[in-house]
């Protein structure tokens, strides 16, 4: 049977495998002919593994496509920052070119678990830090939705696979926004889950205060899915925690940071977002407008925490244990060459940054400063859930997909365009984007959605409503 | 002001071979960052302000039996650049003499 992968979401997948309609060995070869097909153009995966045929002809075989395991004969993407045993793991930098995981990352496991196939690695920023796909130092991802444009960063690999038709769904990580924005280009869904929802073992650190795994799919219900495989405690990744069974049912009074928002939305990002808010309003939800004093300085506050962290991270790459050795006259200079060969400009330039901000006569002015000031935006959120707002409603980025090499220059360009999502990672909190519409140019808009720790409910249920409303305005 | 020799301090202290331009490209970017970063001076942080970013619960794990030694050392060591005789190999950092 021709199968219309753009349209296929991990439900309707599902019933077929079940029902016997098609098997796991179909699936998973449409979706890697697919994968060919488009990669030339779109650069989405660094690597499709061919191998992943055979999974599922044994899965067909054992009968476990049919059985009702929730990801059983899927095939997925996997952001080349976490590890599968055996696989090459590169996470967009010449250091790890030829890096093999030694172990498999916990979320890679219970997916697994769960039936899921993997057909390949995606293409992003390099150690994460991007917002475009642009500093991979195999060579930038392109949207598919215009191949002028970026598809968003750092996960732009796996964000612009599912959009492609490319992976059923796919894996992503999130430090200020790295699942939401290019999920948000590519007009496909994309989850952050709470801090401590999901193990992080096996994927690389970058900033360890801030990183979650997250899907990216086709569809809310498809991003749940996943979640619920991966979420839960881990005694390998001593931040995850229990999670908790909701005390409450979800609700729909969604608050609205006005002031946050007035300044910087690109015209077509702001009539968007005016209308989902009245269409939200017309189905019932409760839309306050609320005050969050201080999410204004999230960037700034993230923009200190983030680089002091990840020069701490990134400190492990020193051509001794693993990945790039660039030989020089003496150890020291072994470090020097190769870290200087080994890591991309951006990459660079945020381990200065946070070199700087964590020397000692800096310490206070900066980092201590900003974790106070985080600890503001925290406060703000739980004021807000505390006076009845169930989610917070914003734009998920400030403008739509922009032109390869637009942002590229200039830095704090390019780190604007986290605006919305980094407040999210500051906080712990989980954060859904959802599309919203089309430009006229019929690139993809997006909203997000804010939660409550561990209310990845509320995300969902507000997320599908989003859904029912966008699929209503495309039939008009 | 951040000058070339600055960036060049900071490179050493990471641990980064950066050429001159590199470092003169790199120390304006910093400084535009830093200017913008500052606006944070306007905020007054209160000094009892709770500044856990999740729930604080301590994770204990009970002493248990160990893997076997050993168990992991041929994965690690091959992704290691230099090995010999089971050991990762590095560069001597003591001299005779110096």
């Amino acid at each position: 049977m021709a199968l219309d992968l753009e349209k296929m979401t991990i439900a309707s997948a599902r019933a077929a495998l079940a029902g016997g309609e098609i098997s796991a060995r179909e699936l998973t070869e449409a979706y890697l002919t697919k994968a060919k097909a488009v990669n030339d153009n779109l650069h989405c995966y660094l690597e499709l593994f061919a191998d992943c045929l055979d999974q599922a002809d044994e899965m067909d075989r054992s009968g476990v496509a049919r059985s009702d395991k929730p990801l059983a004969g899927i095939p997925l993407a996997v952001k080349d920052n976490i590890l599968i045993k055996g696989r090459q793991a590169s996470a967009g930098s010449r250091m790890l070119a030829n890096y093999q995981a030694p172990y498999e990352a916990t979320v890679i496991t219970k997916l697994k678990e769960a039936g899921a196939i993997f057909v390949g690695r995606t293409n992003m920023d390099e150690f994460a830090m991007g917002s475009s796909t642009e500093t991979s130092a195999f060579g930038p991802t392109r949207n598919p939705h215009d191949q002028s444009r970026v598809p968003g960063g750092s996960s732009g690999g796996s964000a612009a696979a599912v959009a492609a038709g490319a992976a059923l769904a796919a894996l992503g990580s999130d430090t200020g926004g790295s699942i939401r924005q290019p999920a948000g280009f590519c007009g496909v869904v994309g989850l952050k889950p709470t801090y401590g929802a999901v193990s992080r073992y096996g994927l690389m650190a970058m900033a360890s205060s801030l990183d979650q795994i997250g899907p990216i799919s086709q569809t809310v219900l498809d991003a749940e899915v996943i979640f619920r495989t991966m979420v839960g405690r881990d005694d390998l990744d001593s931040t995850t925690a229990d999670y908790p069974s909701p005390a409450k049912k979800t609700g729909r009074t969604i608050g609205i940071p006005e002031g946050f928002l007035a300044a910087g939305l690109d015209p077509a990002v702001n009539d968007n977002f005016r209308q989902t808010v009245k269409d939200l309003t017309a189905a019932g939800c409760d839309i306050r407008e609320i005050e969050l004093p201080h999410i204004k300085y999230a960037l700034a506050s993230y923009y200190i925490i983030m680089p002091a962290e990840v020069s701490s991270n990134l400190a492990r790459f020193d051509g001794v244990k693993y990945g790039l050795k660039v030989d020089g006259d003496n150890l020291l200079a072994d470090y020097l060459k190769t870290r200087q060969a080994g890591f991309g400009t951006e990459v660079r330039r945020r381990i200065l940054l946070g070199t700087y901000v964590l020397s000692a006569g800096y310490y206070d002015a900066y980092y201590a400063k900003a974790a106070g000031v985080r600890g503001l935006i925290r406060r703000d959120y739980e004021e807000a859930f505390a006076s009845g707002i169930d989610a917070v409603l914003t734009p998920t980025a400030p403008t739509p997909a922009f032109p390869l090499g637009e942002k590229t220059a200039d830095p704090l360009q390019m780190y604007l365009e986290d605006i919305f999502t980094v407040p999210a990672n500051l906080a712990g909190l989980p954060a859904m984007a959802v599309p919203s519409g089309k430009t006229e140019a019929g690139l993809p808009l997006s909203v997000q959605f804010i939660a409550p720790h561990f209310r990845e409910d509320t995300l969902f249920d507000l997320g599908r409503l989003v859904e029912d409303i966008t699929a209503n305005q495309e039939k008009k | 002001m951040i000058s070339k020799e600055d960036i060049k301090q900071l490179a050493a202290l990471a641990r980064m071979e950066l050429p001159d331009d590199e470092a003169v490209k790199l120390g304006g970017d910093l400084e535009n960052i830093l200017a913008y970063v500052s606006e944070l001076e306007k905020v007054a942080v209160p000094d009892d302000l709770d500044l856990s970013t999740a729930p604080r619960t301590n994770v204990w794990r009970e002493d248990g039996a160990p893997h076997p030694a050993g168990r992991y050392s041929a994965d690690l060591l091959k992704a290691a650049p230099a090995t010999e005789n089971n050991f990762i190999k590095v560069k001597k950092i003591l001299t005779n003499g110096s």
